[in-house]
């Protein structure tokens, strides 16, 4: 094999290699996720927001629960725990509070989060346990192929609400922040640039912080709502997304096809579970 | 005042608080509880007790939380329990599962009340022996443990500590309502003259290490999360890197280890009591509360003259097969009294085969045997 073949060898596999790599299980690629999905950005922004934020790497632990953002655990080359659906945030509350030294993030979908797992978040949220969670939120259950989900909004059809969503969806920004969060943003992926910042603030802060992300999900919500291909979503986020930082959350329900309030809704500074448990006075004080 | 992990002296105490002295002997410094009676006090005294030493009581949520949070505070390091009874052990099993999955040490204990459903949340029952085996969905292997008094609640949970250590899975300590609600003397023993196991930890470096790749007991060597490996962990199958890999042909190995991790070890986890055994021409087998009434029992027979043995299981899962195999050999029969409608019987029936009769006396639960029952099924055998 002639020098030059090698070189251009070599030269092919330093283009190929991604400067997130590194950070990335790529033995495992490539991913599960469909074409135009948004949790791949939610996590290239992840990627680089953990970088930013100068945390060791090694003292970072992600879990997630099941279902397509439950998979992100699995593409992440850090110590992480692919829980059972919905239970990702008490396997995570068990973990911080064993070991505090760790960053522990919960990176898993709306369906996970906040239907099966609801009430392990707004209990976590209460608590202000120390964890950071990143909650992808499709408006629908993807991995079970398109089913009515606590996000689905108004009218929106899905496999199970084959007639139009009958249901009032959850306002997860409202439903975390009024159970205590200390940080609440949301943005689309569409934002990857605040996005990242918002989780680079998310990962630094001490306490529950929590990032709802909406994202595309073109192989069911959109073909289900007849909404168009991945782009075309993007543009509707572009169209219709605005920033209204520090938002009442009793106003950022989100509607069908209607205005997304993006930005970040609460970043307040209060104690955490641990803090205070750390204040208790064994026998009463006396 | 904060007093130490291990309360070395003598005490009057209940099963339940018992249990939570003998998982704080053990080193556990993480319970993640939620109330349910008879267990609750368990979860009391620990969080009580856990300031004291310097570990962590949460009351989570539901069950399901505090199964999850076990599995937490295991991977970071600390060895957790958690109590419950029937309708929180329904709740846990899922998450016992993904224990058994991702092979995490921990302890439950089940303070056992009288089911189905809300049943007899005071009074006392040992139905949920079958689920403890089978609670939840697919194939594995398990440890459960009966003790009879407060004193064996204090031992077992620290027996329960020490498999689940070395085993690396979730290991239950199937009390019932009597036991976890009685008082009685309990005698701890200095710390250092009590034993304990710790799990298997790797020797392997960052990036040579496989989570999942068994050593020659089938037990994969642990690593604690924070220390730099960037595992991954799922409750997916997976290869021994800890990837998913749902073929059958990584599936089919994996379920074959998680059971014989405890079949072909279970000669090291067997542990049961044998009373005149040598002659017996009738064997009662028992455990937990039911087994202090069967001795009862069983030396009444002798004071009659009646050739009566009494096998009392410790080690309830794995069930002692083979032990009962071979009284079966030389047995006119066996009594099975038990607190539900015939559980552990059943696998006393399937090891003894057709030839010996088993027969059951069974409890429908809320209060356990008059020892008359137990006569009645004996003088049956002998007839």
């Amino acid at each position: 094999m002639s020098t030059t073949v090698v070189n251009e060898k070599e030269r092919v596999r330093e283009a190929l290699h991604h400067p997130k790599d590194t950070m990335l299980r790529d033995e495992r690629l490539p991913h599960i996720w469909c074409p135009t999905c948004g949790i791949g950005t939610a996590v290239a922004c992840f990627v680089e927001a953990l970088r930013e934020s100068g945390i060791p790497e090694e003292k970072v632990v992600v879990i997630s629960g099941i279902g397509c953002t439950g998979r992100v655990a699995g593409y992440l080359r850090l110590d992480s725990y692919h829980t059972t659906h919905g239970r990702a945030l008490p396997f995570a509350t068990g973990l911080c509070l064993a070991k505090p030294e760790l960053k522990v993030v919960v990176f898993s979908g709306d369906g996970d989060i906040v239907a099966i797992g609801g009430n392990h978040l707004i209990n976590s949220a209460r608590r202000n346990m120390n964890i950071t969670v990143i909650c992808v939120n499709n408006f629908i259950y993807g991995m079970t192929g398109g089913q009515l989900a606590p996000t689905t909004p108004p009218t929106a059809k899905t496999t199970t609400s084959p007639y139009g969503n009958t249901e009032t969806p959850f306002n997860v920004p409202h439903l975390v922040a009024s159970c205590g969060a200390t940080y609440v943003a949301r943005w689309t992926v569409l934002h990857i640039r605040r996005l990242k910042k918002a989780m680079t603030e998310a990962l630094k802060k001490k306490g529950f912080s929590f990032i709802e992300v909406i994202a595309p999900c073109s192989t069911l919500y959109a073909r289900k709502n007849r909404l168009g291909t991945g782009f075309d979503l993007m543009k509707f986020y572009h169209d219709n997304s605005e920033i209204r930082h520090g938002a009442d959350t009793c106003d950022v329900q989100i509607g069908f096809q209607d205005k997304i309030i993006v930005g970040k809704f609460v970043d307040i500074e209060k104690p955490t579970f641990l803090e205070r448990y750390k204040e208790i006075k064994v026998g009463g004080g006396k | 005042m904060s007093r130490e992990a291990v309360l070395t002296g003598e005490h009057f105490m209940t099963g339940d608080e018992a249990a939570a002295e003998g998982g704080l002997a053990a080193g556990c410094r993480f319970f993640g509880g939620y109330p349910i009676t008879p267990a609750t006090e368990v979860a009391e005294r620990m969080a009580e007790r856990l300031p004291e030493v310097g570990g962590i009581y949460i009351q989570m949520e539901d069950e399901m939380a505090s199964m999850n949070a076990l599995l937490g505070a295991s991977w970071g390091g600390v060895k957790a329990m958690t109590s419950t009874s029937g309708p929180g052990f329904s709740l846990m099993m899922e998450n016992f599962g993904l224990g058994i999955m991702t092979e995490t040490p921990c302890v439950v204990v089940n303070v056992q009340r009288g089911g189905p459903s809300t049943g007899l949340p005071t009074l006392v029952g040992q139905q949920d022996m079958m689920q403890a085996k089978w609670g939840s969905h697919g194939d594995y292997g398990v440890i459960a443990l009966a003790p009879n008094s407060p004193q064996e609640a204090f031992d077992f949970t620290i027996h329960a500590f020490n498999f689940s250590e070395q085993y690396r899975l979730p290991v239950f300590v199937m009390m019932d309502e009597s036991v976890g609600h009685m008082t009685e003397k309990v005698v701890i023993p200095p710390a250092d003259q009590i034993k304990l196991v710790s799990r298997p930890i790797t020797k392997d470096k960052p990036g040579k290490y496989l989570p999942f790749k068994p050593d020659k007991n089938l037990i994969p060597p642990m690593i604690e999360f924070g220390e730099g490996y960037r595992i991954h962990v799922t409750g997916l199958t997976h290869d021994e890197r800890g990837y998913p890999d749902v073929s059958p042909e990584a599936h089919r190995p994996l379920v074959r280890r998680l059971v014989e991790k405890i079949e072909k070890n279970a000669d090291k986890i067997y542990m049961f009591d044998e009373h005149t055994l040598d002659d017996a021409e009738v064997v009662l087998i028992s455990y937990g509360i039911t087994s202090r009434i069967a001795q009862q029992v069983a030396n009444e027979c002798r004071a009659e003259g009646k050739k009566i043995g009494h096998l009392r299981l410790i080690t309830c899962w794995p069930f002692p097969f083979a032990k009962v195999r071979e009284l079966a050999d030389r047995v006119k029969g066996f009594v099975v009294p038990e607190i539900n409608m015939g559980q552990m019987s059943l696998e006393v029936e399937r090891a003894a085969g057709r030839g010996v009769p088993t027969i059951c006396v069974p409890n429908g639960g809320g209060e356990v045997h008059d020892p008359e029952e137990i006569h009645q099924a004996v003088r049956e055998v002998t007839r």
